[in-house]
């Protein structure tokens, strides 16, 4: 008997468990979808507005219509020549390429020694390298600038590039790294007669691939989109980053909204394009360095 | 045997010697840019903010406190300082809530996961200063879109006999009561994916078998919602607020551009703290008052962070 009742039980169980609960989650799933799709609409939306208006002339970008009534190229091509754009990109491609190595290289190697090697003092180097983090942006700018203006850096790539080169949180983020790796397989390679140099180039460098894409890939985001410290460093019509052209040039340009759209367009587009290629690369850093990290 | 007993202490010692003495080689530049670029400055900033300012260092004049005292009585900072905290009180909730409700919603659904996470994902990653014209020209009183679509919607509601419907065209960016708001949407639509994918991947971090195990209790969505998803998201939901809070503290890009020929306006009710300092620093050239400024922001960064730190800390234990 006893045999017999109790799978009747657990089936009654399953059935209060399934028996509704497909019901309302697919009319949840419905509306999930029906949500979802319109925020979606709501993120793309201004992308879309943009690229719609900056191909409309200067008379219909005022007018009501929605789509151009012609697609015209005309706007780039004047920004394109009437600007400095290209100088403006090729000064952010300088800018992000040479800081993002700096931060690869620096963080990963002070990352490194925080995490695997023994030392006295490691405890004191590592909080005050993390109280770093404290410090906002806004608190340096002034010193920096006095600095720069001291030192003939105001208007030159370095000024713009120095404040970034190493930043404590990809030294943080890459101190976790390599704290998941053993630290017998280094007093191993150390003991075989591996250089101090081949231990970190050639056995732990290979081994934090994911943590130096994500942090190379932040630091060039972050580099290529920054804009307070730039606009301070480098106003000068031939040493301004993309952000920086951008906002003097759309400035001056009052209301030829024509031409601020085809500016914007030039300067998200590109980035627009990199995520779609590294979109995997850049979620699952953002993954590791928020939820992991 | 004695070859052993003799050579081994000695180099025992000398490895770990030599390993300190590579970690401090390796940590030399590092060091000396931390030192100089990070510390130096921040302790000058407090510095300069205590001398007034003179491009030759003798020539400033030491007036302790003056500048703390005349931030307090400026009706300008103490605008400022309610619009950063504002900006903070706005964005923070209002992203984060969308973000959680987006990402249970991303969690529920089977198909296109990936496509939704990158669409809400991709306004992150562009430069805030394009974005900000982009919503400025929406916002546009004459010609914006958001605007074209009231008008059209008021002709609409007239045509079919309901003029009760109809709203009013909106100055977004020149209403004092509304252009925060308006500067408030734009970082929140900018920072949403950043909460979708850091939730989402809290989410599916937490295994099944807590759900199963309170369902079988009896437990309601709701009561799942409450007592298994938001404990075990905790770390999450507190490593997004404390990002959102610092970013929120420290806008800048948005707020200059939005509104470029009157920034900071109207009536300095967009105007953050960074911007104000900007202003000061580099269009008034009062260096030690804006100085003060960042000494104000540095403090109110750290007391929000350690006030939240501690509430976390408390919560993981429990």
């Amino acid at each position: 008997m006893a045999a017999r009742e109790r799978p009747v039980k657990r089936a009654q169980v399953r059935d209060a468990g399934y028996d509704d609960a497909p019901q309302r989650v697919t009319r949840l799933v419905v509306l999930s979808y029906v949500v979802l799709t319109l925020g979606a609409v709501l993120m793309v939306f201004p992308f879309v507005w943009m690229l719609l208006s900056s191909f409309k002339d200067a008379r219909e970008v005022l007018s009501p219509s929605i789509l151009p009534s012609q697609f015209t190229l005309v706007n780039y091509i004047e920004v394109l020549t009437r600007t400095a754009f290209p100088r403006w990109f090729m000064n952010s491609m300088i800018v992000a390429v040479s800081t993002t190595i700096s931060v690869v290289l620096f963080c990963s190697l002070v990352g490194y020694v925080l995490a695997l090697l023994r030392f006295p003092g490691k405890e004191i180097v590592f909080l005050l390298i993390l109280s770093t983090l404290m410090v906002p942006t806004e608190m340096l700018v002034i010193p920096w600038y006095v600095m720069s203006s001291q030192f003939g850096w105001i208007n030159t790539y370095w000024g713009i590039m120095f404040p970034g080169l190493i930043p404590g949180f990809g030294v943080f983020l890459m101190r976790q790294f390599f704290s998941t790796l053993p630290r017998d397989l280094f007093d191993a390679a150390r003991i075989d007669g591996v250089s101090e140099f081949g231990l970190f180039f050639r056995i732990g460098l290979p081994l934090v691939g994911p943590g130096i894409a994500a942090l190379g890939i932040f630091a060039f985001i972050g580099n290529w989109n920054a804009y307070l410290w730039p606009l301070i460093a480098g106003q000068s019509p031939s040493m301004r980053t993309v952000p920086v052209g951008i906002s003097l040039f759309s400035g001056e340009a009052g209301a030829a909204w024509h031409l601020i759209m085809a500016t914007t367009s030039l300067a998200i587009v590109p980035v627009l394009v990199v995520f779609v290629i590294f979109q995997k690369q850049i979620i699952e850093g953002v993954v590791l360095t928020g939820v992991k990290g | 045997m004695s070859f052993e007993s003799q050579t081994t202490p000695r180099s025992r010692i000398s490895l770990s010697q030599r390993e300190a003495i590579w970690a401090y080689l390796f940590l030399l530049v590092p060091l000396i840019f931390f030192a100089t670029i990070r510390f130096w400055p921040a302790i000058q900033s407090f510095r300069l903010s205590l001398f007034t300012w003179h491009v030759d260092p003798a020539r400033r004049l030491f007036i302790g406190s003056q500048y703390y005292e005349e931030l307090l009585s400026n009706p300008v900072f103490i605008q400022a300082l309610k619009n950063t905290l504002l900006y903070t009180v706005v964005t923070v909730p209002a992203s984060i809530g969308l973000g959680l409700g987006i990402a249970l919603m991303l969690q529920a659904v089977r198909h296109a996961r990936g496509w939704y996470r990158a669409i809400y994902f991709a306004p992150f990653i562009t430069p805030a200063v394009a974005v900000a014209w982009v919503w400025g020209w929406m916002y546009n009183e004459n010609f914006g879109i958001f605007n074209r679509v009231i008008v059209e919607w008021w002709v609409f509601v007239e045509r079919i006999g309901l003029p009760w419907l109809a709203i009013e065209p909106q100055r977004f960016l020149r209403n004092p009561e509304m252009a925060l708001y308006s500067v408030a949407a734009v970082v929140i639509w900018q920072q949403l994916g950043f909460q979708v994918v850091i939730f989402l991947a809290g989410l599916q971090g937490i295994p099944r078998i807590y759900y199963e195990a309170a369902r079988i209790d009896g437990a309601n969505p709701w009561q799942l919602f409450r007592h298994v998803t938001i404990p075990l998201l905790n770390p999450v939901l507190v490593f997004a607020v404390v990002i959102t809070t610092i970013n929120a503290l420290q806008l800048f890009d948005q707020i200059v551009n939005i509104n470029f020929t009157n920034q900071g306006g109207p009536l300095n009710r967009t105007l953050s703290l960074a911007l104000y300092m900007y202003q000061e620093a580099f269009g008034r050239a009062r260096l030690g008052y804006a100085a003060a400024v960042t000494v104000v922001l540095f403090v109110i960064i750290l007391v929000i962070t350690l006030i939240q730190l501690r509430l976390t800390q408390r919560r993981v234990e429990y």
